[in-house]
C-alpha cells in the first residue's frame, strides 16, 4: 500500500480538516502519522473538560483554549517537521470562501452539525474539491465519500429529521419523560428566567380560547411583601397545582388519558424549609451555587423523591434569586449551567410524577435536556483511519474504489465494519443538480420576509441570501450595500409577495443564491389560499427539496434544541449549542437507505436489507429538534 | 454496584461515556489491571484508548529499544533523542500514556515475559500480546487459562494493510438487557489460541475469510523459519506459496483459496500503516473494554480487516466444542 508514487502524492498533499474535536484529533494524529504534511484546520470551539476522555490531544490545562491551536500543538510534538495552520474560527465565516476551498486536495469533514456540514458540502461543490464526511455517536459511526458528479454529494439523500413535539403535548398532554423536560426547559425555565418579552406558551391550556396573558404575567411576578420561600411555593402551587387543576376541568382531554394529579408543596414538603446540614456557605466562596450541595443531595445518578425534587425545585429558585439575580431575565438553558439543570431536572421531575411518567435523575435529565451524546475515543479512532484511507485514494485518483464505510455495534453478516459503494448523485437533488423547486403560497398573505426566513434560510440552509426576481434584486445582505438599497431591502421583508416592487405571483421563477456556499436554487412559485394549520403550520409546501419526511404529529412542533455534535451516529445532535460533544442524529448515525448504485452489489453484505438502522432510536434518546418556528422565539443562537 | 461511587472528578472526565455503558461499567474498568506485550503502533493506539476509558492500570512489557520503524506508526514516541537513552520502547511510551490520563497507573515491566510466574500474571484481568511469535502466544496463553480467575487473552497484529484480533475469554458469561427491564444471562465457551489455529480448515465454513487463512500460512512461515514477527521480505515469496500449497494438502483447501497477492502483500508489507492502526487499536480497544465491564457482546474469535476491501469481519474459528454462543439475538 505504501508505494513510492502514494507517499509522494501524501507529502505534497494539502488537506483541510473541519472540526478537531473527536474525530479532530484522531484524525489528525494519523494523518500526521500517515505521512502528510500541510495541514490546515478550522474548528471554533474551545476545550472543556467533558472532551477529555477522548479528544487525546488536550489536557486538563488547556481547557478554555482553542482546540484547534492545542490539536496542532500536541501533534507537532510528536512529527514537528509537518505544517499545521489552525484556525479558530467557524467555517461559515465569509473567509472561507470558495477560492479557500480550491487550494485544498481533499476536504476532511469532522463536524458536530448538519448546517456546517451542509455549508461545507456547498463549498466542495462550488470550489469542486473531494469532500470526505464523517460522523460518530457512541459505538456507531461512519465515513462517506463525495465528488463532484462522480457521487452523491452529503445533501443528496435526506438526512432523519431532528424531532419536534406538538405544543399541546408539551403544554397539556405529555406521556414521556421528555416532554416534561421539555416544559421545565424551554416553558418554565424561559419564563422564570429569560426574557419576559418572549411569546411562551406556559399557561396556555388546549381547549381554552380566553387565557389571558396578563393574568399570568401577574402569576409570575414576585408580589410585594413576598418573599423568595413564599414567591417560590406560591409558582410552585401555580403551576403544579392550579394548572393542573384547570386542566383537569375539561373533560374531554382525559377521556382516553390518564389524568394527572395536581400537586401542592404543603402536601410535600413541610411549611418550613430547614437546611439540611448543607453548603450555603461554601457556595458563596466556590462561586458554583446549587441547590444540590445545599441540599446535600451528593450523587448526580441518584433518581430524588418529590420531595427532593420539591425541594431542589424551591431552592434552585431560592439561588437564583438570590445569588444570581442580575442575570434574571436573561437566561437562556445552558447544560453547563449546573443550578440551572437542577432546576430543570425538578420542574420536570415534579410533573412527571403529577402524570405517572417515571422520574429521571439529573445525570439522565441532563443529557436529555441538554442533547448531550454519547461518546468514545475507540469509535473516532476507527473513524478516522477509515477516512484517511478514503482521503489517500481521492490523492492517487483512485476513483473506481471509494466506498462508505459503516461501522457497527451489532455486526451484520459478521462484518463489524461494512464497505457499501457510493451512490450516483440524485439527479433531482436541487443542491448538485440545477433541479428547479416548486414552492405553494398564499402570496398575498406570507411576506418576503416569512419565506426567506422559513424556506430560504430554513428549508435550503443559506446563510447570506440574495433573492431575484429576473434581474431585480427583492432582497440581499452584504458588507458594501448602499444605505438606500438597504432601506429598500428592509421595506420588502415587511410586504406581501406580491405586493413587492417586482410583484411575486403564481408563475413567478424566483432565483435564491447564496454567494459564499456558492449554491443557486430557482422556485416556481404557485399561489394558493388556504392551507392546512395541521398539516401545513408554515402556511407554504416546497416541493422536489429532498427533505426527511416529518412528524405526523407537527402542529406548531416544538422541539428541545439542537445539540451541536459530531457523530454518526457521529458527534452529537441537535442542539444549538457550542458543545462539540454532541451529535447530530440527522448528522451522526444515518440510516443506510442507498438507492443507486455505480456498480453492482459485490456481495450480499451490500444489499438493502443489511444494515440496522444507524440512528439513535431509544426514546429516551430521541434527538430533539428544535424547530425554526420555536427557534426563532426563544431565540437561541445558531452556531 | 461495584466498589465505590465515582468521585466528582471522575463523573466530569467520563462522562460522554458513562452515557454510553453506564457507571457501574465504569466503575469495573476503574478496577482492573491491563498487561500489553509488544508496543506497535496499534498496541500504542490500544493504549491511548484504554487509558482515556479509565482503567486501574496498564503495564507495559518491551524490551526493544528505539528504532526508525518504530517510531513510523507511533505517536507515544516523542522524537528526541535525547529522551531515548538507556530507554525501552515500553519505557518511552509510558510517560505519553500517563498525560493522556494521570488517575491511570502506566509502568514498564522489565524482564522476559516468558520468565514471569503465575503470580505475574494473576494480577490481570486482560492481557494483550503484539509482536509475539506463535510459541510466545501459546505459552502465555496457556498461562493464562491456568490462573484461578479468568483472564481475557487477546492477540493483535497488523501488517500493512491487513489486522488481525484474535480473543480468548475462556468461559465468559454477562448478563444483557433485553427490552421490557428483562436480565437475560449470557455465555460464551471460547477455544485456546492453539485449539482454535487447530480447527482443520475443511471444518470451517466456505465463506470464511481468506485472509484468516493467509494469515496461518504466514504465521506458520515465520515460526518453521524461525525468524521474529513480520520479518519476512519479498524473497520469501515462493517459500510462502510452497508452505501454503503443503498446508491446504493437509487441510483438504484448494490452493486458490488463498490468493498469490494476499500473500504477496502480507510477505513483503509488513510495516505497520497507520490508519490500520487506529482502526484495529479502535476495535481491539472495544473489545477489552467489553469484557471487562461485562457490557455488550464480546466477538468471538478473531476480528479481520482488509483496507483492500474494507471489510471488518468476526470470524468464529472454533472447534464442535468451541462454544455455544448462548443468548445471542
Amino acid at each position: 500500500m505504501a508505494s513510492d508514487e502514494q507517499l509522494s502524492a501524501i507529502k505534497r498533499a494539502k488537506v483541510l480538516m473541519v472540526g478537531a474535536g473527536g474525530i479532530g484529533c484522531e484524525l489528525l494524529k494519523t494523518l500526521a502519522l500517515s505521512g502528510f504534511q500541510d495541514i490546515h484546520v478550522i474548528d471554533m470551539d474551545t476545550i472543556e473538560v467533558s472532551n477529555l476522555n477522548r479528544q487525546f490531544l488536550f489536557r486538563q490545562s488547556h481547557v478554555g483554549q482553542s482546540k484547534a491551536k492545542v490539536a496542532r500543538d500536541a501533534v507537532l510534538r510528536f512529527r514537528p517537521n509537518i505544517s499545521i495552520t489552525p484556525h479558530h474560527a467557524n467555517v461559515k465565516e465569509s473567509r472561507f470562501n470558495v477560492d479557500f476551498f480550491k487550494e485544498f486536495d481533499v476536504v476532511l469533514n469532522g463536524l458536530d452539525n448538519l448546517d456546517a456540514r451542509r455549508h461545507v458540502n456547498r463549498l466542495c461543490l462550488a470550489a469542486d474539491v473531494p469532500l470526505v464526511e464523517s460522523g460518530t455517536t457512541g459505538f456507531l459511526g461512519q465515513v462517506t465519500v463525495h465528488l463532484k458528479g462522480k457521487t452523491e454529494c452529503y445533501e443528496c439523500q435526506p438526512k432523519p429529521a431532528p424531532k419536534t413535539y406538538p405544543v399541546c403535548t408539551i403544554t397539556s398532554t405529555p406521556s414521556k419523560f421528555v416532554h416534561c423536560i421539555v416544559w421545565a426547559k424551554d416553558l418554565l425555565f424561559a419564563k422564570l428566567f429569560g426574557d419576559k418579552n418572549q411569546e411562551n406558551d406556559l399557561n396556555v391550556r388546549s381547549s381554552d380560547t380566553a387565557s389571558s396573558s396578563e393574568h399570568s404575567e401577574d402569576v409570575f411576578e414576585c408580589r410585594k411583601d413576598e418573599d423568595i420561600e413564599q414567591y417560590g411555593r406560591r409558582i410552585y402551587d401555580h403551576i403544579f397545582g392550579h394548572n393542573i387543576e384547570v386542566a383537569l376541568s375539561n373533560e374531554e382531554t382525559w377521556k382516553n388519558r390518564n389524568k394527572p394529579r395536581p400537586i401542592y408543596s404543603k402536601d410535600i414538603l413541610p411549611m418550613k424549609i430547614t437546611k439540611e446540614n448543607g453548603d450555603t456557605e461554601k457556595d458563596c466562596a466556590t462561586g458554583d451555587v446549587s441547590a444540590m450541595a445545599s441540599l446535600s443531595l451528593k450523587n448526580p445518578q441518584d433518581i430524588w423523591s418529590l420531595a427532593e425534587s420539591s425541594r431542589v425545585f424551591l431552592e434552585a429558585l431560592r439561588l437564583f434569586f438570590s445569588k444570581r439575580g442580575k442575570e434574571i431575565g436573561n437566561l437562556t438553558f445552558d447544560k453547563d449551567d449546573q443550578l440551572a439543570v437542577e432546576f430543570v431536572t425538578a420542574a420536570a421531575n415534579i410533573r412527571a410524577s403529577s402524570f405517572g411518567i417515571p422520574l429521571h435523575s439529573l445525570f439522565e435529565a441532563k443529557g436529555i435536556a441538554g442533547n448531550i451524546v454519547h461518546a468514545v475515543a475507540t469509535t473516532n479512532a476507527i473513524i478516522a483511519g477509515l477516512i484517511v484511507i478514503e482521503a489517500i485514494k481521492v490523492l492517487k485518483k483512485d476513483n473506481n474504489n471509494f466506498r462508505m464505510t459503516y461501522c457497527l455495534e451489532h455486526p451484520s453478516r459478521k462484518l463489524l465494519l461494512m464497505p457499501v459503494e457510493p451512490y450516483e448523485p440524485n439527479k433531482a437533488c436541487p443542491v448538485c443538480s440545477e433541479t428547479p423547486l416548486s414552492l405553494e403560497i398564499n402570496t398575498h398573505h406570507s411576506k418576503l420576509r416569512d419565506f426567506i426566513e422559513k424556506i430560504v434560510k430554513g428549508k435550503l440552509g443559506m446563510n447570506f441570501p440574495v433573492i431575484m426576481q429576473g434581474a431585480s434584486i427583492l432582497y440581499e445582505v452584504g458588507e458594501d450595500l448602499e444605505e438606500d438599497m438597504v432601506a429598500i431591502y428592509a421595506a420588502n421583508l415587511e410586504k406581501a409577495l406580491s405586493e413587492l416592487p417586482s410583484p411575486v405571483t403564481s408563475g413567478t421563477v424566483l432565483t435564491v443564491e447564496d454567494l459564499q456556499q456558492e449554491f443557486s436554487c430557482s422556485i416556481n412559485i404557485k399561489h394558493r389560499e388556504e392551507f392546512d394549520e395541521e398539516k401545513e403550520p408554515d402556511g407554504m409546501v416546497l416541493s422536489g427539496w429532498v427533505e426527511a419526511p416529518v412528524d405526523k404529529d407537527n402542529n406548531k412542533p416544538i422541539g428541545n434544541g439542537e445539540s451541536t455534535s459530531n457523530a454518526l451516529p457521529s458527534e452529537e445532535i441537535l442542539e444549538v449549542e457550542k458543545d462539540v460533544e454532541f451529535q447530530e442524529p440527522s448528522a451522526g448515525a444515518e440510516p443506510i437507505t442507498g438507492k443507486k448504485r455505480t456498480l453492482s452489489e459485490v456481495d450480499g453484505s451490500r444489499n438493502q436489507k443489511t444494515p440496522e438502522k444507524l440512528d439513535v432510536d431509544d426514546d429516551d434518546d430521541d434527538e430533539l429538534v428544535i424547530s425554526n418556528d420555536w427557534e426563532s422565539l426563544t431565540k437561541k443562537k445558531r452556531v | 454496584m461495584e466498589g465505590q461511587e465515582l468521585t466528582e472528578q471522575e463523573t466530569a472526565l467520563y462522562d460522554r461515556q458513562i452515557r454510553l455503558w453506564g457507571a457501574d461499567a465504569q466503575r469495573r474498568l476503574r478496577k482492573s489491571h491491563i498487561l500489553v506485550y509488544g508496543m506497535t503502533g496499534t498496541v500504542a493506539e490500544f493504549c491511548k484508548n484504554i487509558v482515556l476509558a479509565g482503567v486501574h492500570s496498564v503495564t507495559l512489557v518491551d524490551e526493544r529499544v528505539v528504532t526508525e520503524e518504530s517510531l513510523s506508526a507511533n505517536f507515544l514516541i516523542l522524537p528526541d533523542e535525547n529522551l531515548y537513552h538507556g530507554k525501552t520502547l515500553a519505557e518511552l511510551c509510558c510517560d505519553s500514556l500517563k498525560e493522556f490520563n494521570p488517575m491511570v497507573h502506566v509502568a514498564a515491566e522489565k524482564g522476559d515475559i516468558l520468565t514471569f510466574g503465575v503470580e505475574f500474571f494473576e494480577k490481570f484481568d486482560a492481557v494483550i500480546l503484539s509482536c509475539c511469535s506463535l510459541r510466545k502466544k501459546k505459552w502465555i496463553n496457556q498461562k493464562c487459562r491456568k490462573l484461578s480467575k479468568p483472564v481475557a487473552f487477546y492477540t493483535v497484529e497488523c501488517r500493512g494493510s491487513c489486522g488481525e484480533i484474535f480473543v480468548d475469554l475462556q468461559d465468559y458469561k454477562y448478563s444483557k438487557l433485553k427490552r421490557l427491564d428483562e436480565t437475560i444471562e449470557c455465555r460464551i465457551e471460547y477455544p485456546s489460541f492453539e485449539e482454535a489455529i487447530s480447527v482443520p480448515w475443511r471444518a470451517l465454513p466456505r465463506r470464511v475469510s481468506k485472509l484468516y487463512f493467509a494469515m496461518r500460512v504466514i504465521e506458520q512461515f515465520e515460526y518453521v523459519e524461525g525468524r521474529d514477527p513480520g520479518q519476512t521480505i519479498i524473497d520469501d515469496l515462493p517459500g510462502i506459496l510452497k508452505l501454503r500449497k503443503e498446508l491446504c494438502e493437509t487441510n483438504s483447501l484448494n490452493e486458490s483459496q488463498i490468493a498469490d497477492a494476499l500473500l504477496e502483500r502480507l510477505v513483503r508489507d509488513t510495516t505497520e500503516y497507520p490508519p490500520i492502526c487506529a482502526i484495529i487499536g479502535g476495535i481491539l480497544g472495544q473489545e477489552v473494554i467489553k469484557a471487562i465491564s461485562g457490557k455488550g457482546d464480546p466477538l468471538k474469535n478473531f476480528f479481520l480487516f482488509d483496507a483492500m476491501d474494507g471489510k471488518g469481519l468476526i470470524e468464529d474459528i472454533s472447534g464442535p466444542s468451541g462454544g455455544s454462543g448462548a443468548g445471542f439475538d
